[in-house]
């Protein structure tokens, strides 16, 4: 492979690759790499920070003070916290790269926001021990999640008082996508799912036969006395679910800006091989299509990809409080997403403010500066306390710096800087650092 | 004209199309008294009901036995409500005509989570809706296409509120005009402006223009605001800072329709009543500052204040001398030309409770639609679901 489309190639499998490893894979083909990564063992990088013992006794929930109830909350909180830094953390080392970016994108396309240690960690596993896998064994075993189930209420779901909210998410945002269902789809097929609920303490799925509506409902001109698993493959079954999720991953893998010639292309595929989906991730990035001028360097990084690519590069690994607040300050925080729908991603990470920030960090980080944060006083109580002021430790000289000028731009931009900006950047050719440094504050490092 | 004359003015012409739009000078809209709106966001739910008293209530001193106001200390607005004793200033603001009260306002399905609730109230959707764009970002995209000014809707506190957040405009955030200035005129930042030409990839395009955007904004903001030194005396309290900021702008002819402060605390699960009470005089006291400060430069006739919460709290108290996360709540108006004054309609009525919470009568966003048509005077169509309707204190 060439070495611009091997850069390409693990900025979207992964979180970027450095000259030196980038010039040893030379000889291989894509197919060989991408099979490489997709034969990682299904229980890879599971996280196992919170076990069932780490959680607060329930036993004596109702004895407890407020004081002592809030105190609970924030320990629990805290947890999260610790299981967001632990995955940033891995995101940055782990060798199975292509597992965990595609976790990462059903992080966001599940986006569940629950604020308990141990379900948290649970859905995450379940995103990344399917990940590959066909998607309904994934949306299944999603979908009776503890997570899921407490944060589309669906425990609440009962036949006296069928509640809509996971029925209604289940086919707008997990499968088939707005315009291909209606309102009374969504009435019956609630209907479908009373009786899903789970055990709190072991936090287990449970079907409850007695608050299951057993009666027969119409969905999607189908009739019948239909189980949750019953809508679920209904909803397979329509080729819009796999149109509505090849867009979703040609988005986040591929571009921004969807071709659809080749949507349908993919989708065609992903439904005729049951939604392999790891099929589907070999299928688009052994295509020729893939390493078209046109698909590099066209998204804009995610706060998560800026940071994990950058601490790639840099041989950095941020701490705690430092990844926590570059999350929340380029507004993507793991575990945190804004609401059932994901991160809307794109130039929706770009404002005045994001734009300054990420312009200016990666300098900052490099000469081991000072960063103050500014945070809104709106919920004091989920500001994670941290400091305001963190001092950073820098980078030691990265291998980087002993290669040529045009290597470290190639490694460097995946989107082509204009002639006037390479000028720019040739202007200080003799100085690897301060061309590093150029490079890295420019608004094209932004892309990926 | 001759054929040469034809090909030297349609170079020209089309010289002038290829400028890109952020190098263009500011176009404003139409100026005559530049109106504004000054939303002030009060995160974490404020229990409207020990805000605005209904002090003549039973029901009202029974689900609060011990954080209840006693109806003495009220400060009595008619028969039925009173505010909270502290907020003597937002009395004089009633009693001048300038405040409007709207109880009961809020949405169908209510939801109970800060961030979902802030979320419908900045983005105007439906409580089953995902929208990424907020109801002001919306207005920046759909009523001033040709100027891409992100000082037209300006946050006093970074970061960037959704609210302000439109798909292809968004506002600016600024917490001090003079760093954010600063910030832009670094060495590396004022290299990336003389770069930003067009590039072919669009995203990179975005990301020049934004660099530019940001620039000019800033450059402007600081410069403008820096004309004038606003000495009328302030409460020192956060709020305060923020509107103190925001009354200097407009007084120094600053054109920004829309300014967004914020004030954080209000999630009052545990003892209330001096938590509450400490916000509330801010709230009322720096409120209060604000609109004398405008008055007395005779600035106060383009402005227009609107204060709101995301959801409001639970009728009945909590075990612990707090209240729980409720749903409709009361909004206030400030403005110098109400069409109506006072409260704008009922008390909530506490013996028809869904669930023990207030049933909503008034549909946020129906608020929304009478400050874009009424005040800013746009066709508020595209920005916010108009069946909703508009309502008449305006």
């Amino acid at each position: 492979m060439k070495l611009k489309h091997i850069y390409h190639l693990y900025s979207r499998i992964g979180f970027g690759i450095t000259i030196d490893e980038a010039r040893q894979l030379e000889s291989k083909s894509a197919e060989q790499l991408i099979n490489d990564q997709l034969k990682t063992n299904a229980t890879a990088g599971q996280l196992t920070l919170v076990t069932l013992n780490d959680l607060p006794n329930k036993d004596n929930n109702d004895t407890l003070s407020p004081v002592e109830k809030r105190d609970q909350r924030k320990l629990l909180r805290d947890q999260v916290k610790e299981l967001n830094t632990l995955w940033m953390k891995q995101l940055i080392q782990s060798p199975n790269f292509l597992l965990e970016k595609t976790t990462l994108f059903w992080h966001g396309h599940f986006a569940c926001r629950v604020e308990h240690p141990y379900m948290a960690q649970q859905l995450n596993n379940i995103q990344r021990t399917y990940a590959f896998a066909p998607f309904k064994d994934l949306l299944m075993a999603v979908s009776q999640s503890p997570a899921m189930l407490q944060f589309l209420n669906n425990r609440q779901n009962k036949k006296a008082h069928p509640n809509e909210n996971f029925a209604r998410e289940l086919m707008e945002l997990f499968t088939i996508g707005k315009g291909n269902y209606t309102e009374q789809d969504i009435k019956e097929s609630a209907r479908a799912f009373t009786g899903w609920t789970f055990d709190n303490n072991v936090f287990e799925f449970r079907f409850n036969q007695k608050t299951h509506d057993v009666d027969s409902k119409t969905f999607m001109h189908q009739t019948g006395s239909f189980t949750g698993e019953d809508i679920i493959d209904i909803l397979l079954q329509k080729k819009e679910t796999a149109r509505f999720l090849c867009r979703k991953m040609y988005a986040f893998f591929v571009n921004e800006k969807v071709d659809e010639t080749i949507l349908e292309e993919l989708t065609t595929f992903y439904y005729a091989n049951q939604y392999d989906t790891g099929k589907l991730l070999r299928k688009i990035f052994t295509s020729d299509w893939f390493y078209s001028d046109g698909n590099m360097g066209t998204n804009i990084k995610s706060p998560v990809d800026f940071i994990v690519g950058f601490s790639k590069t840099f041989d950095i690994i941020p701490s705690d409080e430092l990844l926590l607040k570059l999350q929340k300050s380029m507004d993507q925080i793991l575990f945190y997403p804004p609401n059932v729908a994901g991160w809307p991603g794109g130039k929706d990470w770009i404002d005045s403010t994001t734009l300054m920030f990420r312009l200016k960090i990666p300098s900052t980080l490099l000469n081991g500066g000072k960063i103050t944060f500014v945070e809104k006083d709106n919920m004091p109580e989920d500001n994670f306390n941290l400091p305001d002021t963190i001092q950073t430790s820098g980078s030691a000289t990265p291998a980087l710096l002993h290669h040529s000028t045009e290597e470290i731009i190639e490694a460097l931009l995946r989107a082509e800087p204009s002639p006037d900006n390479r000028r720019m950047l040739l202007a200080v050719a003799g100085e690897p650092r301060q061309l590093v440094l150029k490079i890295v504050s420019m608004p094209e490092y932004q892309l990926y | 004209m001759n054929r040469r004359d034809f090909i030297k003015s349609s170079s020209l012409a089309s010289m002038a199309f290829m400028v890109p739009d952020f190098l263009k000078p500011f176009q404003f809209m139409a100026p005559e008294g530049y109106r504004n709106i000054v939303i002030i966001q009060l995160s974490g739910a404020n229990d409207g009901l020990n805000t605005v008293i209904p002090f003549s209530n039973d029901l009202y001193y029974k689900a609060r036995k011990n954080i209840a106001i006693p109806q003495n200390n009220v400060l009595r607005l008619t028969d039925q409500a009173g505010f909270h004793p502290v907020m003597q200033g937002f009395k004089e603001l009633y009693d001048e005509g300038l405040l409007s009260i709207i109880n009961n306002v809020g949405y169908p399905e209510p939801n109970r989570s800060h961030f979902r609730s802030m979320d419908i109230w900045e983005t105007a959707s439906g409580a089953n809706e995902y929208l990424n764009t907020g109801w002001i970002g919306r207005y920046l995209d759909s009523s001033c296409e040709e100027c891409n000014n992100p000082y037209l809707a300006l946050d006093l506190s970074e970061p960037l509120s959704l609210a302000l957040k439109g798909s292809s405009k968004k506002g600016i955030a600024v917490n001090n005009p003079k760093q954010l200035y600063n910030q832009t005129r670094e060495p590396f930042f004022q290299e990336l402006n003389k770069h930003a030409e067009e590039h072919a990839n669009e995203n990179v395009s975005y990301l020049y223009k934004t660099v530019a955007e940001t620039s000019a904004s800033a450059k402007y903001i600081y410069e403008t605001s820096k004309t004038y030194t606003n000495v009328f005396p302030y409460p020192n309290h956060k709020l305060a800072k923020q509107l103190q900021q925001v009354a200097t702008f407009i007084a120094s002819g600053l054109k920004t329709r829309v300014y967004y402060a914020s004030m954080g605390g209000f999630d009052t699960h545990v003892n209330q009543l001096n938590r509450q009470e400490n916000l509330l005089t801010e709230l009322s006291e720096s409120v209060t500052a604000f609109v004398r400060n405008l008055k007395s430069v005779d600035q106060f006739n383009d402005t227009a204040v609107l204060i709101f919460s995301e959801f409001g709290r639970r009728v009945e108290q909590n075990a612990s001398g707090g209240t729980d996360h409720g749903t409709a709540n009361n909004v206030f108006v400030i403005a110098p030309s109400l069409k109506k004054q006072g409260l704008y309609n009922n008390m909530p009525d506490l013996r028809n409770l869904d669930d023990g919470d207030l049933k909503y009568t008034v549909d946020f966003r129906s608020i929304y639609n009478t400050l874009l048509n009424n005040w800013l005077q746009v066709e508020s169509g595209l920005i916010v679901n108009k069946n909703l309707g508009k309502l008449a204190f305006l």
